[in-house]
């Protein structure tokens, strides 16, 4: 059924083929194929400037480590353990993100949803999980205005939540598309951009994990 | 669809496999065990400690951008690789110049 699906999906992706030799199909396949590929990288240039983003807000938290203004530190407030569980819930969602794509590269149209959606779900408790953290902060006397380490604090991890929330209302739509239209060439390409960018928040929260969560309990 | 994927391949397009994507995942989480490990039971000096934990985050970069994104995988010319290094390159400056320029203005502890 699905592959049934998938093969109309991509007759549709490429409508020089009909009447024309297999040949001539084939090439306006890779010329289509060749275009998905250019926009793949626009997008992995979009991801090395955030990279830059990401390190001016390191820099700026590190350089702001101990600016605590004889308010509470890091060390003070973090809870460990919900860290901890984020983490795993993240690292998972970036593996299960990447059985997305196997599924894809099968054909598996409900595979692929079906791992988006465990994805998804993953990066949504991520984010509760982290709305709570801000919560308890703010309530124990830690807001963004408190002191120089806590405003580099939340613009830090905040920023990274912010990129999860924009990523999970992406994801979503995906999801719809990809049960309206299946996989074609143009969603193909989506779904490897998106599981790029989720890889690429893991490998951020890594940092941040590290950095500010490890290094501040310390 | 046999004839799809074989087409597919011939493009050289980055796919990854399962045991890929297994392999990266067990080195992520035993990447992330070690840190917290070290960090929770205080088991060397705070300088040894700091210096454990950005090697095993760092190593876990390395298996993202291998196992996940594919770099390995990537065909010449490789644009994406000599991209990560130019941003790498500005975020090395970025943080080391920062922390470097600001050391002697910290709070005194």
């Amino acid at each position: 059924m699905a592959q049934k699906k998938h093969k109309v999906a991509v007759a549709h992706g490429s409508p020089a083929a009909g009447g024309h030799h297999e040949h001539h199909g084939g090439h306006h396949d890779h010329g289509h194929h060749d275009q998905e590929e250019l926009k793949t990288f626009g997008f992995w240039l979009f991801l090395i400037t955030d990279v830059i983003l990401f390190g001016t807000l390191f820099a700026t938290f590190a350089v702001l480590r101990l600016n605590v203004a004889g308010g509470p530190t890091g060390g003070d407030l973090i809870e460990l353990p919900g860290i901890i569980a984020s983490t795993f819930i993240l690292l998972t969602s970036s593996f299960t993100s990447g059985l997305a794509l196997l599924s894809m590269n099968k054909g598996n149209k409900n595979g692929l949803i079906g791992w988006l959606i465990v994805t998804a779900l993953l990066g949504a408790s991520f984010i509760y999980l982290e709305a709570t953290e801000f919560i308890h902060l703010v309530n124990e006397g830690a807001n963004i205005g408190t002191s120089a380490y806590w405003s580099a604090f939340f613009t830090l991890v905040g920023t990274h939540g912010l990129h999860v929330s924009v990523g999970l209302v992406w994801m979503i739509a995906l999801i719809i598309q990809l049960s309206k239209r299946g996989i074609t060439p143009v969603t193909k390409r989506k779904v490897n951009i998106i599981s790029l960018y989720w890889h690429f928040l893991d490998v951020v929260w890594i940092f941040v994990f590290t950095i500010v969560y490890l290094m501040g309990v310390m | 669809m046999a004839n799809h994927n074989q087409a597919h391949d011939g493009h050289g397009e980055s796919h990854g496999s399962l045991k890929s994507y297994i392999i990266g995942f067990v080195l992520s989480i035993v990447l992330t065990i070690i840190p917290l490990v070290v960090v929770m039971n205080e088991m060397f000096d705070k300088k040894t400690n700091t210096v454990i934990i950005l090697i095993a985050a760092v190593l876990q970069f390395a298996v993202q951008l291998l196992f996940f994104m594919h770099l390995r995988e990537e065909k010449k010319p490789r644009y994406n690789l000599t991209s990560l290094i130019l941003g790498l390159i500005i975020l090395l400056v970025i943080v080391g110049g920062s922390i470097w320029i600001m050391t002697y203005n910290a709070v005194a502890v």
